[in-house]
């Protein structure tokens, strides 16, 4: 039993130390600037569909959008 | 008993979680003095800088401030060369077309170099990209600049003229 601890122990210790020591470093990050991780790459697509988004909920100021929800701007 | 057992496997474990992040390097620091940049296998011809004031810019094409600072990196170099002052850019990119297809876009008059395996970065550690190393004529690092605003300039400008005297 007292050895089913230890082994659960280190087993546990050595996934603490794989998990710790991944972060992405600073001058690692060229693949998550790129271009082609950004969630919306089309901005005027973006808009058209937030503003589609907006209308249907009728929230004011949607997402920084001007407007009340009325569909009309 | 049993609890100290219990508070000893816990400690270990905590240990464990805590220990990568403890015995990360520090990277360069200021006072300290700046290694043989000739060690780490840059790719490009390394400028002599025995003697002189070095502005060392760890950069990157894909980082938009690296962008923003390059004009006035470039202006230094053009103000202050005849000095004994000089910008040395070293570029991280994972390719070498990625870094000229920047400098194509962006040219400078100072030299840059690249940093193909990403050796000196990592000894260096940075915490941001860009970082930038001031180095004076004894080759010890006078001042660590981490990121670029337009603002930080003409503090960073101050500090070369002083150390060129």
């Amino acid at each position: 039993m007292k050895m089913l601890r230890l082994l659960l122990c280190l087993a546990a210790a050595l996934s603490a130390c794989s998990c710790s020591s991944t972060p992405v470093k600073p001058w690692q990050r060229g693949h998550l600037a790129d271009y082609i991780m950004r969630p919306a790459r089309d901005p005027l697509t973006d808009s058209i569909s937030e503003h589609v988004w907006f209308t249907r909920e009728a929230f004011a100021g949607g997402k920084g959008v001007g407007g009340g929800g009325c569909g009309c701007n | 008993m049993k609890r100290r057992h219990f508070l000893l496997q816990t400690s270990t474990i905590l240990a464990a979680c805590t220990a990568p992040s403890l015995m990360a390097a520090e990277g360069w620091q200021e006072k300290s003095a700046m290694p043989d940049l000739g060690a780490f296998g840059l790719e490009g011809t390394l400028p002599k800088l025995k003697g002189k004031v070095v502005y060392l810019d760890f950069w990157a094409s894909w980082c938009a401030p690296c962008k923003a600072s390059f004009p006035v990196l470039d202006g230094w170099q053009t103000e202050f060369a005849k000095k004994g002052f000089t910008v040395l850019g070293i570029n991280v990119d994972e390719t070498a077309a990625a870094m000229q297809a920047f400098l194509k876009k962006t040219p400078v008059s100072f030299p840059v170099v690249r940093d193909a395996a990403q050796k000196l970065v990592a000894a260096a550690n940075v915490s941001t990209m860009p970082t930038s190393f001031l180095i004076d004529k004894q080759g010890v690092i006078q001042l660590v600049h981490k990121g670029f605003r337009a603002k930080d300039a003409a503090e960073i400008q101050a500090k070369i003229s002083a150390l060129l005297g």
